[in-house]
């Protein structure tokens, strides 16, 4: 009998992308203040060439993100941070 | 009076005794014009994420003080005179960041053995 109506079959299953909602994590933890003095915590917010994440893949809302920024020059400035670096930090 | 805080980086080529001379100095001229020191960290020798004309390893030393605002342009043509100064920073602390900063100096003197771990945990020295 002719194979059943053949379904088709992917190689690799296919991963629905379940959509994360993204949150702000200041305003979850209520953070009100970002410090500029800790590159630990903004390094979080950088990606491995030491640049600042978009909102859209961190999720922050726009008042933290422009704190973030700030702390992130303000640590650039102060040799703290890299300004462009290739290295996994 | 407003709240500010200042950065600087010394070059690392000064001796232990130059590098508490310069910080004295700028100390005596923020409380030589009316300001007052709150708290003051030094730092201590650290390496710069990029070398900063030539050298990889700088002193800080961070002040918080409180000044009359017109006060604030004379510190920074002190910190630009002085060519021991590698790179300085001032700037006004607001609500947030002034709240931030005294729970960071009650959570220091506090907790000097064990730092905390949430974001306003204090810098491990």
């Amino acid at each position: 009998m002719a194979q059943t109506q053949s379904e088709i079959r992917y190689l690799t299953p296919l991963s629905v992308e379940v959509k994360k909602k993204k949150y702000c994590r200041f305003k979850r933890s209520g953070i009100r203040y970002i410090d500029y003095k800790d590159p630990e915590f903004l390094k979080k917010f950088l990606n491995e060439q030491g640049k600042i994440l978009p909102r859209r893949i961190t999720g922050t809302s726009l008042k933290f993100q422009r704190r973030v920024a700030r702390a992130v020059k303000r640590a650039r400035h102060l040799a703290l941070l890299p300004y462009v670096t290739d290295l996994m930090k | 009076m407003k709240h500010y805080e200042t950065v600087f980086i010394l070059t690392p080529v000064l001796s232990e005794q130059q590098m508490k001379e310069t910080v004295d100095g700028f100390k005596s001229v923020i409380t030589g014009n009316g300001g007052e020191i709150v708290n003051e960290e030094l730092w201590g020798m650290r390496k710069l994420a990029y070398p900063i004309d030539h050298k990889s390893t700088g002193f800080y030393t961070l002040i918080e003080f409180d000044a009359e605002p017109d006060f604030v342009e004379r510190l920074d043509t002190a910190f630009r005179r002085n060519e021991k100064v590698l790179r300085s920073l001032i700037f006004r602390l607001d609500k947030d960041a002034h709240e931030y900063a005294i729970k960071r100096r009650s959570l220091k003197s506090a907790a000097k053995a064990e730092p905390e771990t949430t974001n306003e945990e204090t810098k491990e020295d």
